[in-house]
């Protein structure tokens, strides 16, 4: 009955009812799928069990699970990703929530070097299927501890995948993929979207929405995956090619739209594996290239993202890969606004692109 | 050849019931209450007769092995201080305390309720466990070096901070010391020996030992105090702090402030079944725990601390037993995962109104003193407040010119950085 030697199939469309949920719900929802369908999942963390997370995605698994499988922890989160390493190799499936990903760094020892390389170091004989859930990003005043984007130090590990949705669809089916994965993976939660797409601080500082007016707001309400490598197409065009990935994928989309290009726009949602095919068949399409995330730029994953791009599309390049990020300073508290990447830092990027011919 | 190793599968391990779910038998703590149910501290063994001595400030670990485990009171529940930690100090002096507490909780309900009107993106009251700080920072001589927690405002008041000073840090406005970049109530106050506080958690508690290592090692006088909470202690960096401290002796002050919640957790999950202050036994450094609303215990443990970390004999842990009356922050509501107005069956008391019965008792002062010096503070935050939104506020500025976010993230700015400002700059 157990599925915790399963191995993640392919796509597995989903049917069945459908309800509108805040990307907080999606999650919830794919922590009470996996946890209904596989006795070896548990929720793991600080603030998780009896209160139901800080931002609430564990909200209900105390209630009918119990305490021991929406387990509150000591605040170490060193001990609670070692811990989970252990329970995995033990046979039990945990889902760790970090209460914001700025925490993580505690961990960092036992995430690197133990939990990314257990199955390369033991020859294939151990394995943790350890899921880390971490809500990230700025925007919400959380300044220099509240508010980053770590993924980058993530993908630089091998033996890691990292993952970040942009919408509570692709957040419920991709979190059950993960945790469902005999591989650690990464997952990160961009807190700004979690109650609604958000569009960046121009125009009247918000352009905040709900998810319930939102197309991907429609979530089943029972188990379906989205494998984890494959990127989904927002918007087709033929201008340009706009990676970006979480909170960036809403803002991106906004400024084209203001601006009019004619752009083609991919949400990654998993960062490693990264979808390469689906990026250079945009950009031999295209023959232009803009990177936007939120993280700071030197050694960020948009670097990777660069290089993975004129190494696959050289000769179909028209103009330099711009990359659109966050400034290389901690996440300043009274600046969010001027440090998130705008949409008029967007479309001036894509405005530069196309001026090469 | 066949592996020998990897994963058990999962079916042959373990108790399942008739639906083949396991049972699970893994102990997982409660706490002193949950929303609907009556509040209970037995637990925590508040009533001991252990603490009735006062040893030596040079003993032996040993020796003071007991105070570990009791509570060290100097008040009783009428406001009468008396036995073996009883301080000598000046009635100015416990005056002096009642008055920086009161500004404390008055400040602390002025930041609270400007938070709610969206002047503040969030604040953390420190209610009911002001003479921690207090207490503590009067104890202490000004060139001793501070590495607080994010709750512990009080020793800016103790030390002198300008009120409007810490209000602009709050508000990120162009006079916040901290140039807009840090979130509000982690302060940073070099002049004062008040360190930088971080939002990660129990960091400081390791590198306040190492200031003190370099106290020892220049050969100084001063000495070193921190704080963490009841939750932090599970950090790392909390064995880091006490294992290096006993190694080198170092004259340090660690505190454990035990206001028995971390957000919603309760300190049973970091305490194991013991107290914070008997976790310092196994590292040979003495561990004291105290009524932390005990204005009077709270100083003479701190004064007895420090002059064995000033004389050579190392490091002292404090367990200070009190209670958060407030949400962990701005950002959470207590009543959802404690007993609504747990705060009231909190055994020890209020540290402002223990304090203040006391004083009354010696008639030191009175009730219609009290209510003025209450009026007056409340009154004094109030101007503090307009003059402190008179430097800018935080949505509307006027704010540090944007550009200056890139200045200290290196000493000199470097190559890249400078392209990045100007970037930033052709855009406004």
């Amino acid at each position: 009955m157990s599925r915790s030697a399963s191995k993640v199939p392919e796509t597995e469309q989903p049917d069945g009812e459908q309800a509108s949920m805040s990307m907080v719900q999606a999650i919830n929802s794919a922590l009470h799928c996996t946890m209904a369908a596989d006795p070896a999942v548990l929720v793991m963390g600080e603030d998780v069990g009896f209160f139901g997370g800080v931002f609430r995605c564990t909200e209900g698994l105390y209630e009918k699970y119990g305490a021991h499988r929406a387990l509150d922890t000591p605040i170490a989160e060193g001990g609670i990703v070692a811990a989970a390493i252990g329970m995995g190799v033990n046979g039990l499936r945990p889902v760790v929530e970090m209460q914001f990903a700025d925490y993580i760094y505690p961990a960092i020892d036992q995430i690197i070097s133990e939990l990314a390389r257990l199955r390369h170091r033991s020859g294939g004989e151990f394995f943790a299927p350890v899921t880390i859930r971490a809500p990230c990003g700025g925007g919400i005043r959380g300044g220099q501890t509240h508010s980053q984007s770590p993924e980058g130090i993530f993908t630089h590990v091998c033996g890691l995948k990292t993952v970040i949705p942009s919408n509570p669809y692709d957040a419920k089916g991709l979190l059950i993929s993960a945790i469902e994965d005999d591989d650690p993976v990464m997952f990160f939660e961009p807190k700004r979207i979690y109650n609604g797409p958000f569009h960046g601080h121009d125009n009247n500082g918000g352009g905040s929405g709900s998810w319930s007016d939102h197309p991907l707001g429609q979530v089943p309400i029972g188990h379906y995956r989205i494998p984890l490598g494959k990127a989904a197409t927002i918007r087709a065009g033929r201008q340009v090619t706009v990676l970006a990935y979480g909170t960036m994928v809403h803002v991106a989309a906004e400024a084209i739209r203001a601006s009019g290009i004619d752009a083609e726009l991919l949400d990654l949602r998993s960062l490693l594996p990264l979808d390469i095919e689906a990026v250079a068949a945009s950009v031999r399409k295209t023959g232009r290239c803009v990177v936007i995330h939120e993280a700071t730029r030197t050694s960020g994953y948009g670097a990777e993202l660069v290089a993975e791009v004129q190494e696959t599309c050289f000769w179909h390049l028209r103009a330099p890969i711009e990359r659109v990020t966050g400034w290389d300073t901690p996440y300043p508290h009274a600046f969010e606004w001027e440090y998130f990447p705008s949409q008029r830092r967007i479309v001036d990027a894509l405005q530069r692109t196309l001026a090469y011919h | 050849m066949p592996k020998t190793g990897g994963n058990k599968p999962v079916e042959a391990r373990g108790h399942a019931d008739a639906t083949g779910t396991w049972v699970s038998k893994l102990h997982v703590p409660t706490g002193s209450s949950r929303p609907g149910e009556k509040p209970d501290f037995r637990a925590l063994n508040l009533v001991s007769d252990d603490a009735m001595f006062r040893p030596a400030p040079d003993c032996e670990t040993r020796e003071a092995e007991p105070l570990a485990h009791g509570l060290v009171r100097v008040l009783d529940d009428e406001g009468t201080a008396g036995g073996p930690w009883l301080p000598e100090l000046s009635d100015e002096h416990l005056l002096q305390g009642l008055r920086h507490m009161v500004h404390v909780r008055a400040y602390d309900e002025r930041m609270f309720r400007m938070q709610r009107q969206g002047q503040l993106s969030f604040y953390i009251k420190s209610t009911g466990e002001e003479a921690v700080a207090v207490a503590q920072g009067m104890a202490l001589d000004s060139g001793d070096m501070l590495f607080p927690a994010y709750r512990q405002q009080g020793l800016l008041f103790v030390r002198g901070r300008d009120v409007v000073d810490m209000m602009c840090h709050c508000i990120s406005n162009a006079r916040d010391n901290c140039k807009g970049r840090q979130m509000p109530v982690f302060y940073t106050w070099k002049d004062g020996n008040f360190f930088s506080i971080s939002g990660n958690l129990a960091t400081q508690f390791s590198q306040a030992v190492g200031w003190a290592m370099a106290s020892a090692y220049k050969g100084e006088e001063h000495i070193a105090a921190t704080w963490v909470g009841d939750g932090s202690t599970a950090e790392a960096d909390v064995h880091n702090a006490m294992l290096f401290a006993a190694t080198y002796r170092a004259p340090v002050i660690l505190n454990i402030v035990n206001n028995q919640w971390a957000i919603s957790t309760p300190q049973s999950f970091a305490a194991g079944g013991t107290t914070f202050a008997a976790r310092a036994l196994g590292y040979n450094i003495p561990g004291i725990r105290v009524d932390g609303n005990d204005f009077l215990a709270v100083h003479a443990v701190t004064d007895w601390a420090a002059r064995r970390a000033r004389r050579g004999f190392g490091p002292t842990v404090i367990e200070l037993v009190t209670y958060r009356v407030a949400g962990h922050s701005t950002s959470d509501n207590p009543d959802a995962y404690r007993a609504h107005n747990e705060s009231e069956a909190w055994p020890l008391g209020d540290p402002v109104a223990r304090l203040k019965q006391h004083l009354i008792g010696r008639d030191l002062w009175s009730e219609p003193q009290q209510q003025a010096l209450e009026t007056e503070l409340k009154e004094a935050i109030s101007r503090d407040w307009k003059q402190a939104l008179s430097y800018g506020s935080l949505e509307d500025g006027p704010h540090w010119p944007v550009a200056t976010m890139f200045d200290d993230v290196f000493q000199h700015l470097p190559a890249h950085l400078l392209r990045q400002r100007q970037q930033l700059e052709e855009k406004e």
